[in-house]
């Protein structure tokens, strides 16, 4: 057996049990800030553009959906930790964590339909583009941290989020190098969902991902990631962390991905359904509407209007979707360079000459 | 005028783009208090400060992907990579996401990120010092590529290439950083010659021979040759032109020259095949069919690695090599 702490053994931050239970944590209290209610809402919204776009793709609307099932708590929970000038950099999977900075799910639409690839304003929404080669935003994330330092400011921190596959891609490790020696403000959000399409966890590492950092000389702590609250407190101590000089923190998300990688993926090749049984009695959402419940926090009324809105935003999706129009054919000679380019512009020439040969065709190209 | 070596030069233009901007930066391998391998950086970490000019960790995928972060933020990072062999672990943060991030978000991300690399053989080095990648960047859309030949140029180049808005590959001919040249130290930025120009080195009417980097010396030593040759063979009359821009290739200038002389050598460090000579031979023909008295003739490395350097001097193209081809044109 290799000689390392098994997972049975090492610690798991947790505030709310899969039964929904409220348990306490002595090193991550919950702030009074913290709107149960809120997440709630979040998690089940943000699992219904989940669904809708994941049926959008099956009707040949979208042409690829990356499916965030089970992953809700670990993104709600961490993206409303975030203050409003703290800059998220993302993998390709965060939707909940878009829908905590605001970002229209239309825009996330748009990139799976391929209309374009990601068009909203990083800076606007302090929610950079999605980035699809695994772990080079970790790079990003950590340079914008740099820049932080630089300009001097003490309300900004940075995170960064990727996923148990990307701990073996070089640029993670070069990013814990770096964010450790330079004591950058970023935090690493690692959701380990257990699955990099089909290859487990246990083949990128034999020792559990949130021991990584510690030989980069920062801090690792793992949460449970299907616990919304403990997710939003292990993050906001980091972040706080992070803004106060101390440099970065991992963070792994112990979690499940419920769905398939993508939608052109097939789990049932190569993982057991009993497991996933397993992790469905964890499901990050039923153990905060049990809480809400049994508390008496939240009654028939609450639950029956987040899932109205949840109705209302999975129409405006569908009908968003289909309006979505195709760009102009010449738009895929805009933006290349910040200043005309001989090369392009003439390209684009010729291909305008080309389109404008079939004009009075009748037939649209 | 001031008399400077090509790095004393670059340095020169370093200084003054840190002087002008605080938002540009210095970032790469010893490039602080070592000043450099080359010593292009010397002395700008005193001046400037241990966060303006940094010495990195040893990992260039870092040094890109962190430049890319700063960019991100508002900085203008020049990142040098220590030798030409050393870049292709970055090639992932500078083909996937530096090239690309302006044309993702439909030009809402400006990444002003300059990358300096030495290149090119004829040092005596060992294995992955003396290569020329410029290729592989070249063919990346996204990209702005750029060599430098002279002191003089390379002094307002650098200037120009940290005010792009684009990222820029800035390679810088490493067995010419000690040929010394004068240079303005006073003249404008703006009166430079833009950045994607190629510039006529040597005016000709016989034959234009393209080039940049290392060899744009070599060409004009060949062109001097052939203008007084041995008993026996006649004057030739060579137009050299430096291309300066690789990526996009000024083609304008080129059409303009090939159209009067009707002939037209490109020479090159880098392997001949698909090489930049490869695209412009093709671009060559189509602009300028009617006028070509002769094929286009490309002159540079062979279809192997670069070799352990007691070879090297067959492998890069020299004056010989060079007059070869022209004389090869004159045969059709």
């Amino acid at each position: 057996m290799p000689n390392v702490r098994s997972t049975a053994e090492t610690e798991l931050v947790q505030l709310l049990t899969p039964e929904g239970e409220r348990v306490e944590h002595p090193g991550y209290p919950l702030d009074d800030n913290a709107d149960i209610e809120g997440m709630y809402r979040d998690m089940v919204l943000v699992r219904r553009i989940d669904t809708e776009a994941i049926a959008l793709q099956r009707q040949g609307e979208l042409g690829l959906w990356a499916s965030l099932l089970g992953q809700e708590a670990a993104q709600i929970g961490s993206g409303r930790a975030l203050s409003a000038k703290d800059m998220a950099f993302p993998s390709y999977r965060e939707h909940g964590v878009a829908w905590t900075r605001g970002l229209d799910p239309m825009r996330l639409l748009e990139l799976f339909r391929g209309v374009n690839n990601g068009t909203w304003d990083p800076e606007e929404h302090k929610f950079h583009l999605y980035t699809i080669v695994i772990g080079d935003q970790t790079l990003h994330a950590t340079g914008y941290a740099m820049g932080i330092q630089r300009d001097g400011t003490e309300d900004e921190a940075v995170i960064v989020y990727f996923g148990d596959g990307a701990t073996s891609q070089g640029d993670v490790s070069e990013a814990f190098a770096w964010s450790s020696v330079f004591n950058a403000p970023v935090v690493f959000f690692c959701q380990n969902n257990q699955w990099a399409i089909s290859a487990p966890q246990e083949r990128q590492s034999r020792a559990p991902l949130y021991l990584r950092s510690s030989g980069f000389g920062f801090p690792g702590i793992r949460v449970d990631g299907n616990d919304v609250l403990a997710c939003y407190a292990v993050t906001k101590k980091a972040l706080a962390a992070a803004r106060d000089g101390q440099g970065p923190t991992l963070i792994e998300a112990f979690t499940y991905r419920m769905g398939a990688h993508t939608t052109t993926d097939d789990p049932t090749r190569y993982r057991l359904s009993s497991e996933l049984e397993t992790w469905r009695l964890r499901d990050p959402i039923e153990r905060v509407r049990a809480y809400l419940a049994r508390s008496g926090q939240a009654g028939a009324a609450f639950f029956a209007q987040v899932e109205a809105e949840a109705e209302e935003l999975g129409a405006r999706i569908r009908e968003g979707c289909r309006r979505l129009p195709d760009p102009a054919p010449l738009d895929l000679f805009e933006h290349v360079y910040a200043t005309p380019n001989s090369i392009v512009d003439a390209e684009r020439d010729l291909y305008t000459a080309y389109l404008a040969s079939f004009e009075g065709e009748g037939a649209a190209r | 005028m001031t008399t400077l070596t090509l790095s004393k030069a670059i340095n020169a233009g370093l200084r003054r783009a840190l002087e002008a901007d605080s938002k540009v930066m210095i970032m790469g391998e010893d490039v602080g208090k070592l000043g450099g391998v080359f010593r292009v950086t010397d002395g700008l970490q005193k001046d400037f400060g241990e966060n303006r000019v940094i010495d990195t960790p040893l990992a260039e995928s870092g040094i890109i992907g962190t430049a890319i972060g700063l960019a991100l933020r508002g900085y203008r990072p020049v990142c040098e990579i220590q030798f030409d062999g050393f870049v292709f672990p970055a090639t992932d943060q500078i083909v996937s996401q530096l090239a690309k991030m302006r044309y993702r978000s439909r030009g809402k991300i400006s990444l002003p990120v300059v990358i300096r690399i030495p290149f090119g053989g004829g040092i005596g080095a060992v294995e992955h010092h003396s290569e020329s990648p410029e290729a592989y960047f070249a063919h990346t859309a996204g990209l702005r590529v750029v060599a430098c030949a002279d002191a003089a140029d390379a002094y307002s180049m650098i200037q120009l290439a940290i005010a792009s808005d684009d990222p820029v590959i800035f390679f810088e001919p490493k067995r010419r950083y000690w040929d010394k040249g004068e240079v303005d130290t006073t003249a404008p930025l703006d009166a430079a010659t833009p950045l994607d120009r190629a510039r006529v080195v040597l005016p000709g009417t016989d034959v234009t021979l393209l080039c940049y980097g290392p060899l744009v010396r070599t060409c004009v030593e060949a062109a001097m040759a052939a203008s007084s040759p041995a008993p026996g063979a006649g004057p030739r009359s060579i137009e050299v032109i430096d291309l300066r821009s690789l990526s996009p290739v000024d083609m304008a200038t080129i059409t303009d020259s090939v159209q009067r002389t009707g002939r037209c050598v490109i020479a090159h460090e880098a392997p001949v095949y698909l090489g930049l000579g490869a695209e412009i031979a093709a671009r060559v023909t189509e602009a300028c069919f009617y006028h070509l008295e002769s094929p286009v003739l490309r002159v540079g490395g062979f279809a192997t690695p670069y070799p352990p350097s007691r070879l090297e001097e067959h492998y890069l193209p020299d004056l010989d090599r060079i007059l070869d081809a022209v004389d090869r044109t004159f045969a059709y």
